[in-house]
């Protein structure tokens, strides 16, 4: 399964706005997004899943999706997961 | 102005300046809990009746957004993914598989959220509040009933909550609320930025709100931050005249800065980019007292090139054709990282790699911005000013005019905001052609406590007397050397402070160009003597709230004698 470990780029991490720009980008990619964070994995389209993993500027996380497309949906959330979504 | 020490008195932390008067009304208690029986419908029933209530509260939510638009509508969009969640979802219909009622289940997995996010504390914390609005508006569809919101009565209100929800501040119907008191909520909370940004008088985190009954009169003052509970006739009357002196007090002409005597004060501007110059100019700004660089870098993965820098300099400074334009050198680090300056992650950012220390830990892109301003400022006629942020000691003030005038630059001084620098200002001005201070990250340093956290925003006053001190040290300095100092935090925003700050030495004001009238305005009532004044009494202060309230009670008579002439 592909997949891309990303360290985030957002000065306060993914809080609210941020994450739900992410969680809006996994939705509208219509594929199963898993995202990593230590040894806690969940569905990359939860936005409290998301938010109470407390993730901070700096963080590493890895994110997988299977299906058609899955690289360049990887990608895509790897960009805006590295740019600071809070600029 | 009146502050008393009575037990009828609430501190928080004020949002603006603003005043209001008026009766209390209280948000509307949230709905009960729903009660744990067990349904009478099958399981599967409940998932469709839960299934509907959220998407349906959050398609509510979302028209919301669209109609408040701005920064609410980001906010309320986050809430509508937290009614759509999966996850949530899943939780409900585990719960629905136990027998209960969609009402019971729906707010048992929120809640489960809600206590996760809770025990995270800080800026997550805050975010419960959220999860809790969600979660009424939720349960009330399902219920049948409207979801607790704003009151809307037909007279004007002083709006009194635990914590305001987004959707809640976003549709305020600003004509009827006079004011808005909370009880919880840090000035990072999104009841502070939407009150900020809607210029609604705001008090939030005034421990005690929640006695305030329906009808009760409360003079809600935002610049104090204090909320004087069933005024007397004598504390209302003058709350009531300074708001009728603000809206028939003469518009003081836009124009130089200056105090009653004639003492120059220049006002500046503080901007962030190029976008907002010719608003600054309109509103009086004498040239620019800081100009931050950041925007040029956050959007990149590496520096801009000096071409590319050039420009943007070169705009700013033919703005401003023989005026003083300062243009702060990279400020990242702490609160705003860069990727290709931040290499490792740190423990205490605010302490760490930031500032001119990152700059010299990567000193081409420093002599890369430090060219690029020469570059622009040989082509124009402004009066091109660089300054280094975080500055702490002699050495580095050295370091940074050095370089600055090896790559061509007339002048170059540090920002103030470390108080070692404060401290040793006579030895760093030496060597510095000015300072500037920066009132936030003084403040932070000076009380130990992060600006960014809300559990400690109390301490984050500039008015504190430790900090004046601070600030009077450097302008002692500049005096004594004939070096000029700047102040260009947010206290140069505040109309009273900025008075205390020029008594405490300093030359020149920069301020969003939002502050600007307010300010102009405040100088001119006073004359340098009076300022010097004011300032002793705020260094004699034990504590920011004293040093406020002494300047305050010392001002009045000479701004009511002002208006009897």
């Amino acid at each position: 399964m592909p997949e891309r470990t990303v360290t985030i780029g957002s000065a306060h991490g993914l809080h609210a706005r941020p994450a739900s720009l992410f969680v809006q980008a996994v939705t509208a990619s219509g594929l199963p997004v898993q995202l990593t964070k230590g040894d806690k994995t969940l569905n990359a389209a939860s936005i409290l899943g998301v938010i109470s993993l407390g993730i901070d500027h700096g963080d590493q996380i890895t994110l997988s999706a299977e299906g058609e497309n899955a690289d360049t949906v990887l990608d895509q959330l790897v960009d805006l997961l590295t740019t600071d979504m809070d600029a | 102005m009146t502050t008393t020490t009575t037990p009828m008195t609430l501190r928080g932390v004020g949002i603006g300046r603003g005043l209001g008067i008026g009766p209390v009304l209280r948000m509307p208690d949230p709905l009960p809990e729903p009660a744990d029986g067990p349904s009478a419908l099958a399981a599967d029933a409940e998932k469709v009746r839960a299934a509907g209530a959220l998407a349906a509260t959050a398609a509510d939510i979302r028209l919301r957004g669209e109609k408040a638009g701005g920064s609410a509508k980001d906010v309320l969009e986050a809430q509508a993914f937290m009614a759509e969640d999966p996850t949530l979802k899943d939780d409900v219909n585990v719960r629905l598989d136990t027998g209960k009622t969609a009402e019971r289940a729906v707010f048992e997995a929120f809640v489960q959220f809600r206590d996760l996010l809770t025990s995270m504390g800080g800026y997550m914390g805050e975010r419960a509040t959220d999860l809790d609005d969600v979660s009424q508006r939720a349960v009330a569809h399902l219920q049948g009933v409207p979801a607790p919101g704003v009151p809307d009565p037909d007279h004007p209100f002083v709006l009194v909550a635990r914590d305001l929800a987004p959707a809640d501040t976003a549709l305020l119907n600003l004509d009827k609320v006079l004011a808005l008191i909370t009880s919880d909520g840090g000035p990072t909370s999104h009841t502070a930025i939407l009150a900020r940004e809607k210029s609604i008088v705001a008090v939030v985190g005034a421990s005690g709100a929640l006695s305030l009954e329906d009808g009760e009169t409360v003079i809600v003052d935002a610049s104090t931050g204090v909320v004087t509970v069933n005024p007397t006739d004598a504390e209302r009357s003058a709350a009531e005249a300074t708001l009728a002196s603000r809206a028939s007090a003469p518009v003081v002409p836009v124009g130089p800065g200056a105090l009653a005597d004639g003492t120059a004060v220049p006002l500046l501007a503080n901007l962030g980019s190029v976008d907002k110059l010719a608003a600054a100019i309109e509103l009086g700004a004498e040239g620019v007292g800081l100009f931050r660089t950041e925007f040029l870098f956050l959007d990149s993965d590496k520096a801009p090139s000096v071409a590319e820098q050039q420009a943007h300099y070169t705009t700013l400074f033919e703005a401003f054709p023989g005026k003083k334009v300062v243009v702060r050198a990279l400020d990242a680090g702490a609160d705003k990282p860069l990727s290709f300056l931040n290499d490792e992650p740190e423990e205490n950012p605010a302490l760490g790699l930031r500032g001119l220390r990152a700059l010299r830990a990567h000193e081409s892109i420093l002599r890369d911005q430090l060219t690029a301003i020469a570059n622009a400022a040989a082509a124009t006629t402004a009066e091109a000013w660089v300054m280094a942020p975080m500055v702490s000691t002699v050495e580095e003030t050295r370091y940074f005019v050095g370089l600055a005038r090896e790559l061509g630059l007339k002048t170059a001084g540090v920002m103030v905001e470390v108080p070692a620098a404060a401290l040793l200002a006579d030895r760093i001005l030496a060597d510095a052609d000015f300072a500037s201070i920066g009132t936030n990250d003084l403040t932070q340093y000076t009380l130990a406590a992060d600006r960014l956290l809300g559990s400690v925003s109390s301490f984050q006053d500039p008015w504190h007397p430790a900090v004046l001190r601070l600030v009077g040290e450097v302008g002692r300095a500049g005096a004594a050397l004939g070096k000029p100092v700047g102040i260009c935090g947010e206290a140069a925003a505040d109309p009273m402070l900025a008075v205390v700050l020029v008594g405490l030495g300093a030359t020149s004001l920069s301020m969003s160009p939002a502050a600007l009238a307010d300010v102009r305005a405040e100088l001119s009532r006073f004359t340098r003597k009076q300022a010097t004044q004011f300032a002793e009494l705020a260094l004699s202060a034990n504590s920011a709230v004293e040093a406020r309230a002494a300047v305050f009670a010392a001002a009045t008579p000479s701004t009511n004698t002002q208006k009897s002439e």
